[in-house]
């Protein structure tokens, strides 16, 4: 058992390194244009996924409202794009040419404050993790200095998600209402629609999701992250060790805000629109799944379930649709009775050692071909 | 009522309430600095609750707590913390998936905060503190290992020695041999006459026969009032102890 922390260590490299060579070699040489935008989709699930690791794994804070600033990420691109996508010569047959479309249909004549500064791209680019950051920030503050934590925290988070939701669609005029911000087609003149842009794009998220991979490393392999196991196993115990507690906690929980966010952001530059549809409840509990499938122990099992997930959920409901639901379900509590700690626990737990016993040969660093399979 | 003291901790009619009911009762105590007391009493006399009470743990319904003649009443747990004073819980309280040097690690009084945390380096004097803590609560050989293997012993011993590592200048252990074999009741004893230097310590404690072998002074508690304070020999004569507690 004593081996097994610094053990874990070394394998979270060499799976960052597999997931590497997977997304940016196997994958593209594999796929299609279609194929490989879809992965490029579930790839900004991932960026949540990993947010989760670290809130919900390794602190033990459940969220189930990170579909909340993976949606405000995700809301703050399609504003830019979306007034971009609408210059007075676009819109010129509007009553108010050079305001979104879906605001002049809904009476608006003049472009509400709060959408003026997404006109810069640099500005859009710090609020894309920005806000959902000051977001987080504030529900984290207010929850957890006055010690609200578990459940209470996992139902004001849901109540979060039902909220922002609700918003969005009300306010059709300033938000784009249910069918959320659509027909984004330049990012500063580039057309983000064609499919080497889709090619561009997803490699743009591949690093992104490489780079919020090891900052998720550094944190969990810095004191921070001993101290965020400390508090999920014995929080009073840390109190008494001299921490606030609550400040580690508004840390890694603001940390997971714009990590999602960064997913919401590439999200809508792959996809090419944002809607309330990725923001409520049912998106934040499927990111958990994702989280648990892959281990919530692991940022390379959470990139690698939520990888296994989607492709499920595609194949399956290609086929099934009516099924998928179902499926789900099933997986999500089979995961929780057989494997706790994910496909990573499994393989660490099981695999490794199995492997380990079969080879009889001193123990040396584990082989790279006993990474996690391939999700394809 | 808040007088000026030179004692190390002072708390002046203290009481506390849960719904009505006054766990602890217009208590006065005090601890002198390099001292050793052990507080003994019966079930519910409110032992736990008074080290509670010090620490932070739970809120003072009325009355002063004073530690180096500052009031502490209302200052969060890790102030309390910061301000001197360490705290063992009855059950061994430590953190069960870390190794035992990363236990110690964390209990280092540097790199508090968010950032601190963050960019800690494991610099040699650290390294060299924790092995030095280790060696002084028979931990030396165990450093690598996860906690939550330890034996219940060296788990006891274990909070002990992240107690010690934060210096504090008074330390409060909650009944700190319960579970312990009779060898390492030995080296219990051995280790807080070791610890009680230059600071001071509280106990709480049910066996008398490791009391008795500790103990400088000793206070006995009974329905969160004081009962008797003195010399060991002087509460085991007491007729009152005797009757509440001892007797039986």
């Amino acid at each position: 058992m004593s081996a097994v922390p610094e053990n874990n260590r070394n394998l979270e490299l060499i799976g960052i390194a597999a997931v590497a060579v997977l997304i940016l070699v196997v994958l593209p040489l594999a796929l299609d244009s279609f194929r490989l935008n879809l992965v490029g989709k579930y790839l900004t699930y991932a960026f949540v996924a990993i947010g989760l690791v670290l809130c919900w794994g390794y602190t033990g804070i459940l969220s189930l409202g990170q579909g909340v600033f993976f949606g405000l990420g995700g809301y703050c691109m399609a504003m830019f794009l979306k007034l971009e996508a609408s210059s007075v010569a676009n819109t010129k047959i509007q009553s108010t040419p050079g305001i979104p479309d879906f605001m002049d249909w809904n009476q608006i004549t003049e472009l509400p404050f709060f959408w003026v500064p997404f006109k810069s791209l640099p500005f859009t680019l710090v609020a894309i993790m920005a806000v959902p950051a000051v977001l987080a920030f504030i529900l984290s503050f207010a929850m957890f200095k006055r010690r609200v934590g578990g459940v209470y925290f996992a139902i004001i988070t849901q109540a979060l998600a039902a909220v922002l939701t609700i918003l969005i669609v009300g306010q059709q005029g300033y938000t784009g209402g249910i069918n959320g911000i659509t027909d984004l087609r330049t990012l500063l003149g580039w057309d983000i629609r064609t499919d080497h842009a889709k090619f561009v794009l997803y490699f743009v998220c591949c690093g992104l999701l490489l780079a919020t991979m090891l900052v998720a490393r550094g944190v969990i392999k810095s004191k921070l992250g001993r101290i965020l196991v400390a508090t999920r196993d014995k929080e009073d115990r840390v109190r008494f060790s001299g921490y606030d507690v609550a400040n580690f906690k508004i840390f890694v929980f603001c940390l997971a805000a714009a990590m999602a966010a960064i997913g919401g952001a590439m999200f809508t530059l792959q996809v090419g629109f944002m809607s309330p549809s990725f923001v409520g409840i049912v998106p934040s509990i499927d990111m958990v799944i994702f989280c648990a499938v892959g281990g919530r122990h692991s940022v390379v099992g959470a990139v690698i379930g939520t990888l296994l997930v989607n492709y499920g959920k595609t194949a399956f409901s290609e086929s099934f649709p009516e099924l998928w639901l179902f499926a789900m379900g099933g997986l999500f509590i089979a995961i929780v009775l057989a494997f706790p700690r994910g496909l990573a626990g499994l393989m660490t737990d099981q695999i490794l050692p199995w492997i380990e016993k079969l080879r009889k040969t001193p123990p040396a660093h584990p082989d790279p071909a006993t990474r996690p399979a391939p999700a394809e | 009522m808040s007088s000026s003291t030179d004692f190390l901790l002072a708390l002046e009619e203290v009481t506390v309430s849960f719904d009505g009911f006054k766990a602890v009762n217009a208590l006065n105590l005090y601890i002198d600095r390099n001292e050793l007391r052990v507080i003994i009493g019966p079930n519910g006399a409110g032992k736990t609750t008074v080290l509670d009470l010090i620490c932070g743990r739970t809120k003072v319904t009325g009355g002063s707590i004073k530690f180096k003649d500052q009031e502490i009443t209302g200052l969060t747990e890790q102030e309390i913390v910061r301000r001197g004073i360490g705290r063992k819980f009855q059950t061994p309280s430590i953190y069960e998936d870390l190794t035992v040097f990363e236990n110690l690690e964390i209990s280092v009084p540097r790199g508090r905060g968010v950032v601190g945390a963050l960019f800690w380096k494991r610099t040699p004097d650290v390294v060299e503190r924790v092995r030095d803590i280790a060696r002084t609560i028979f931990l030396e050989e165990q450093l690598d290992r996860l906690a939550e293997t330890l034996s219940h012993g060296q788990k006891q011993w274990l909070e002990i020695g992240m107690l010690l590592i934060q210096e504090p200048e008074l330390m409060m252990l909650d009944e700190p041999v319960a579970g312990m074999s009779i060898s390492e009741r030995a080296r219990t004893a051995e280790l807080l006459e070791l610890v009680s230097k230059g600071r001071s310590v509280i106990v709480i404690e049910h066996d008398m026969k490791f009391v008795e072998s500790i103990a400088d002074r000793v206070t006995v508690l009974h329905q969160g009032k004081v009962l008797a304070e003195g010399s060991m020999d002087a509460i085991q004569s007491n007729p009152q102890v005797k009757e509440v507690y001892l007797g039986h």
